[in-house]
This record gives structure tokens, C-alpha cells and sequence, in this order.
């Protein structure tokens, strides 16, 4: 961050000494934006205009609607929980797992050109040719889950890998709960 | 052009074939009543050193029947050339009942050897002697000789030569063919590798090991072709499953099946015409046959729940699926004529992963046992159901072409290994590989 902030204060120096025209169009909306902001912390050094690069730029959020906190708070969670867990040999999808959903579901919404993969996966137990079958309705119940809060049908596929890309590969309880999931892709 | 292709996808065709096993066979439990037999070391006639020890090959074999016991080289009584050295009384009283004595002799032609060898019936031989009187001369007689045969081989064919004798001693001894002469095709998954899937064949004992296929993406259920020849399997090298077959001599591949959803269990029927798969584009994994000259699909099961793992009844008119119609995964057969289906498995609250024994007899399946997931087979006429391990994640069970044996994967030591048990569960051993995880064996047909 610092970094950028440098080599764009040197290119503003650079600039102001019209020797060289900066490519780049970030020197105009850093400069601009540092100029409007308001209750900032940013400070532009007098080396700004001297060639030197002693600036140090920063920016505020700007002040959020409660809506807008509850999409920013929802967009955080669909980024951060792309998994759902599931019980041994089951595919119903847990309480937990819905206001993630939910976000994902939001999002898709928000943007229909936007496609989603769910890959299905399972643990180890088991063969591994019902296991793909197993990971595919996985795959599936989130699909479903997906569609009935309006996300259109080609947003979305499936794919299932069964047991064939565990994310722990050891032979315990907990790799196997680790394991038994369905992944959103986009 | 192709090549190039193939390597966008992540994946590569290759051949590369040693003699050295990646995989080793370690017995864990023997049979008491497996048969003392000796295998002599063969004479070897030629410069330096013999290019392989067949006899070794030979008693290793025998040994992983769990049928037989050869006697170790420094506890046998002699080590006769040929049978006429054989000492009959000396065998009887470690009570070996036959004895294979060969030798190795260089032919004329460099590289090329002429291996040949002796069955020796000992009880017979020890009764009637090698020699008897005729017409008042004293002539040499047979009768105690089971078999007696040469071959001349090359260098690269004398560890098959090797399970070619086993296959036949066998067959002389036991009255049953032996399946020491055939490959299996396996995936091995090693995570630190840059294509960490991998599909291999080698030898049943793990020697001559070749990789077929390499891949960044899953590979799974390989399955032989009756002649020996083409392997099916399911590749995800295109982000989706996809069956392929593979012809594992000249290296073509083709695309067979690559319907939305699933395409998976491939399984070759008996006649080598068509494949037995699933689908799930219907909406859920059903079962089809799909005849491999025009590619059209015939649709064998119905219904909301999972149906997967088609194996083929040798008769080649009936399939066994595993199906959780029922509500847990059980075994299913239908008939192709009438399409009618009959629950085949009724003991535990699961059982999948089938797979018919050659002669039909019996099912072969993973069973989940308090939990715990092992091999088991279920007799057809009588029901009764036999649990064969005692480990717990076993899967995949392939059968040797003469019923004789099951191969399948498990966890051992942290890692997925293959392993073998005997058809009466009391022999047992495991293949631990060298590197990687080692899944999804398939055992070939006779190749001799």
C-alpha cells in the first residue's frame, strides 16, 4: 500500500517537472480524490510539487446506510463462506449454512451475468463411485437451495468430485467432517 | 498439434516401463495348510551371470497363492538339474509333494534363452520309481512327470515366462488355472507431484509398472477390456467426469461418454460390445448400457434415489447395481430381458461396491461392518455371507480371473495402499507403494 502510495507520488513529481507524462490514470483520481475527501487523514507533502516523494495519500469510507451496512456485512460473508458441511451419507443442507446461502443467493441476484460452480465432495468412507453419486446430490441440494431464492438456473452448475479431492487427507473424524462439503466457485 | 492439447488440459499420455517394482506384495497372514513344495533353483548354462532368477518368480508366486509353501533353497534335501536327479524319498520326508526343477540355457541367437521345466510328482514317483522294468530291461519311465515343457524367450519375457510356469504349475497341482500371468491398472495419487493423478498398470505383483496417463484432475474406475487390451475409465481432466477409453498398447484414447452430470462406473461387458455405465443427466444416477460400436444408450434403472456400480453376471444378461431405493446402499440385480429387478444383498445396513466372481458363484462387495467398511462375499446359493477383512476403509474389491483372489484398496500406515485377501479370507496380503496413494485397482483378464 505504502508502495503505491510512493511511486504514485513520484509520478506526480515526475510529472509536475514535465519530463515525463505518468501512463497511468491513478495519478489524476488519487490526486483528485485526496483533494475532495473530507475529514481526511491524508497529507500531500510540499515534496508533491517539488519532484520529491515524501506524500503520504490515504482515504475514509465514506458514511453507510444501514442498508448498505447489511450488504457490505452480507458480501463480507459470502466471500469469506463459500462451504457448506454436510453429515455422513446426507445431502440436507443445516440450519447453519442458510444466511450464507442467503448471500450467495443475494449476490447472484445482483449480478446475473455472474456464473457459480458448487463443486459436491465427500469424505473417504464408502466406495468411491457412490460417493460421486453422494457428492452430486450435494452438489444438487445446494443448487435447489439456491433457485428457490431466485437465483436463475444458468447461474449455476454442478460438478461432483465424490471423495476424490479431500481437503484433509488423513484418515480421522475430523478430516472426514472437513471433507464432506459442497464448494461455491465462481 | 495433440500433444500440446493435452497439456493445456493438464494431463499427459505417457509409457514409461521398468522392471522394478513400485509396488511390493507383503504376505500378513498365511495359510497352516498351504502345500510344501519345492522350487529348485533352475541351472543356469551361459556366460556371467543369469539375467533373471525364474525359480525365484515361481516360488514367489506360488507363495502369494496361499496355496502353497515352497520350501526355502537352503532347507531342500538337494538341488537336482532335472528330474531324473530328483530323490523322491529325501522330498516325501519334508513332505513336498512335487518339486519343479528347469534350467536356463543361452541360446545361440544373443539375448535369447531357452527355459525349460519339470513338474515332479513326488508321492507318484516315490511309489513307482523313475524306473521300471520292461520286457526284462530297465527303462526310464514318466509316469511321476506332470509337466515338461521349453520355451525360448527374451531377456524382457523371462519374469513373464516366469508367471507363465506359475500359471501352469498351478493348473497341474491345484486343477484350477492360475491368474499369475495378468496386469492390474490402478490410479495413484501423489499430492507433491505436478500431475498427481496417475494412471498405472503393472504386473499382479507390481513389477513392470507403466504409467498411462497423468493428470492434475481425478482419475478413477479403470476397467479392463475382456481381451486385455483398452482400459475404460473417468477422467475429470475437463473440469467434468468424462469416461474414456484407452487403448494401452498404441496409446489412442477416445471419448465415449461425456453427457451433463455424471459419467461414471465403467464396466465392460463380457462380450466386449458394450459398456455398462452411469449417467445422471436424467436428474440422478441411473443405470445404462451403452453399446460401444453406435454409442446409444440404453436406460436399465429409474427413480429419484441413487443407482451406481453396475457389474456384469458372467451369463452377460444381468447386472448388479448398488441402489439406496431401499434407503441405505444395498445390491440390486436386473435382468436385461425383462428389466425386472431383485434385491440380491439383505445383511448389514450397507452394502456397494460389487463385483461378480468369474464362475458367477458369488459377490464380492464392501460391507459396512460396525461402521467399519471390509470386503465381504455373498454366496448366490446359499446367501451366506462371508466378512473377509478386518480393516476399515476398504473399497474397490477386483477379482483374479480364476476367482482365486480379491484385490482392493485400504488405509495401511496412514496411506491408501492395495491389498489382497483370498477368496476364503484366510490369506492376506498388502502391495505398500513407494510413493503416493495408491486407489482403484482392476484386475485383467487371462492374458495368456
Amino acid at each position: 500500500m505504502q508502495l503505491k502510495d510512493l511511486l504514485k507520488a513520484a509520478c506526480l513529481g515526475v510529472a509536475a517537472l514535465g519530463l515525463a507524462a505518468c501512463s497511468s490514470n491513478s495519478v489524476t483520481d488519487s490526486d483528485v480524490s485526496s483533494q475532495e475527501s473530507t475529514g481526511g487523514s491524508q497529507q500531500v507533502g510540499e515534496g508533491a510539487q517539488q519532484g520529491g516523494a515524501d506524500v503520504e495519500i490515504d482515504g475514509v469510507s465514506p458514511i453507510l446506510t444501514a442498508e448498505e451496512q447489511e450488504r457490505q456485512r452480507v458480501e463480507a460473508m459470502r466471500q469469506e463462506s463459500q462451504v457448506v458441511y454436510f453429515e455422513f451419507d446426507r445431502s440436507e443442507i443445516s440450519g447453519e449454512f442458510i444466511e450464507i446461502l442467503e448471500a450467495h443467493a443475494a449476490y447472484l441476484l445482483d449480478n446475473p451475468s455472474v456464473t457459480v460452480l458448487i463443486e459436491g465432495h465427500t469424505d473417504e468412507r464408502g466406495t468411491p463411485e457412490y460417493n460421486v453419486a453422494l457428492g452430486e446430490r450435494r452438489a444438487k441440494a445446494v443448487a435447489r437451495h439456491l433457485q428457490s431464492l431466485g437465483v436463475l438456473a444458468s447461474q449455476i452448475s454442478t460438478v461432483s468430485y465424490g471423495q476424490e479431492k479431500p481437503v484433509n487427507s488423513s484418515h480421522t473424524e475430523a478430516a472426514w467432517a472437513a471433507n464432506r462439503r459442497a464448494v461455491l466457485v465462481y | 498439434m495433440m500433444k500440446r492439447l493435452m497439456l493445456t488440459f493438464g494431463l499427459w499420455l505417457c509409457s514409461i516401463a521398468g522392471a522394478q517394482a513400485s509396488l511390493e506384495i507383503v504376505i500378513t497372514e498365511g495359510v497352516d495348510s498351504a502345500r510344501p513344495i519345492g522350487v529348485v533353483p533352475f541351472d543356469w548354462q551361459g556366460f556371467g551371470d543369469v539375467p533373471l532368477d525364474i525359480s525365484k518368480v515361481v516360488a514367489d508366486d506360488l507363495r502369494r497363492s496361499g496355496a502353497f509353501n515352497p520350501i526355502a533353497v537352503n532347507q531342500m534335501p538337494q538341488t537336482p538339474k532335472d528330474d531324473s536327479e530328483v530323490d523322491f524319498d529325501a522330498w516325501a520326508a519334508l513332505g513336498v509333494e512335487a518339486v519343479l526343477v528347469g534350467s536356463v540355457v543361452a541360446a545361440e541367437q544373443e539375448g535369447q534363452y531357452t527355459v525349460s521345466y519339470t513338474l515332479v510328482d513326488i508321492l507318484r514317483g516315490q511309489a513307482a520309481g523313475n524306473q521300471e522294468l520292461r520286457d526284462g530291461v530297465l527303462v526310464q519311465t514318466f509316469d511321476h512327470v506332470l509337466l515338461d515343457r521349453f520355451r525360448t524367450v527374451s531377456e524382457p519375457q523371462m519374469r513373464q515366462m516366469g508367471h507363465l510356469i506359475s500359471d501352469r504349475v498351478y493348473q497341474a497341482l491345484t486343477g484350477e488355472r492360475g491368474a499369475f500371468l495378468t496386469r492390474i491398472a490402478y490410479v495413484v495419487v501423489d499430492e507433491n507431484a505436478s500431475y498427481p493423478f496417475q494412471l498405472r498398470v503393472a504386473d499382479y505383483d507390481g513389477f513392470n509398472e507403466s504409467t498411462l496417463l497423468r493428470s492434475q484432475e481425478p482419475l478413477m474406475s479403470p476397467s479392463w477390456s475382456p481381451d486385455g487390451r483398452k482400459l475404460a475409465y473417468v477422467s475429470f481432466e475437463n473440469r467434468k467426469a468424462e469416461i474414456y477409453i484407452h487403448d494401452i498398447y498404441n496409446q489412442q484414447r477416445e471419448l465415449v461418454s461425456s453427457y451433463p452430470g455424471i459419467n461414471g462406473a465403467p464396466q465392460w461387458s463380457p462380450d466386449g460390445n458394450s459398456l455398462a455405465l452411469v449417467l445422471s443427466k436424467g436428474g440422478q444416477p441411473d443405470i445404462y448400457v451403452m453399446d460401444l460400436e453406435t454409442k446409444q444408450l440404453r436406460q436399465l434403472t429409474k427413480g429419484r434415489r441413487i443407482d451406481t456400480e453396475p457389474t456384469w453376471m458372467p451369463s452377460g444378461k444381468e447386472l448388479l447395481f448398488t441402489s439406496e431405493r431401499g434407503g441405505n446402499p444395498q445390491i440390486y440385480s436386473v435382468n436385461l430381458d425383462s428389466n425386472r429387478i431383485k434385491r440380491v444383498t439383505w445383511e448389514g445396513d450397507m452394502n456397494l461396491g460389487g463385483s461378480v466372481v468369474p464362475d458367477g458363484s458369488a459377490l464380492v462387495m464392501v460391507s459396512r461392518v460396525n461402521g467399519e467398511f471390509r470386503i465381504s462375499r455373498q454366496d448366490f446359493d446359499t446367501g451366506y455371507v462371508q466378512v473377509l477383512t478386518r480393516t476399515r476403509l476398504d473399497e474397490s474389491p477386483t477379482v483374479a480371473p480364476n476367482g482365486s483372489m480379491i484385490m482392493y484398496s485400504t488405509v495401511a500406515g496412514g496411506k491408501q495402499v492395495l491389498a489382497l485377501v483370498s477368496m476364503d479370507g484366510r490369506f492376506k496380503a498388502t502391495l505398500p507403494a513407494k510413493a503416493g496413494n495408491v486407489r482403484a485397482p482392476a484386475w485383467s483378464p487371462f492374458l495368456n
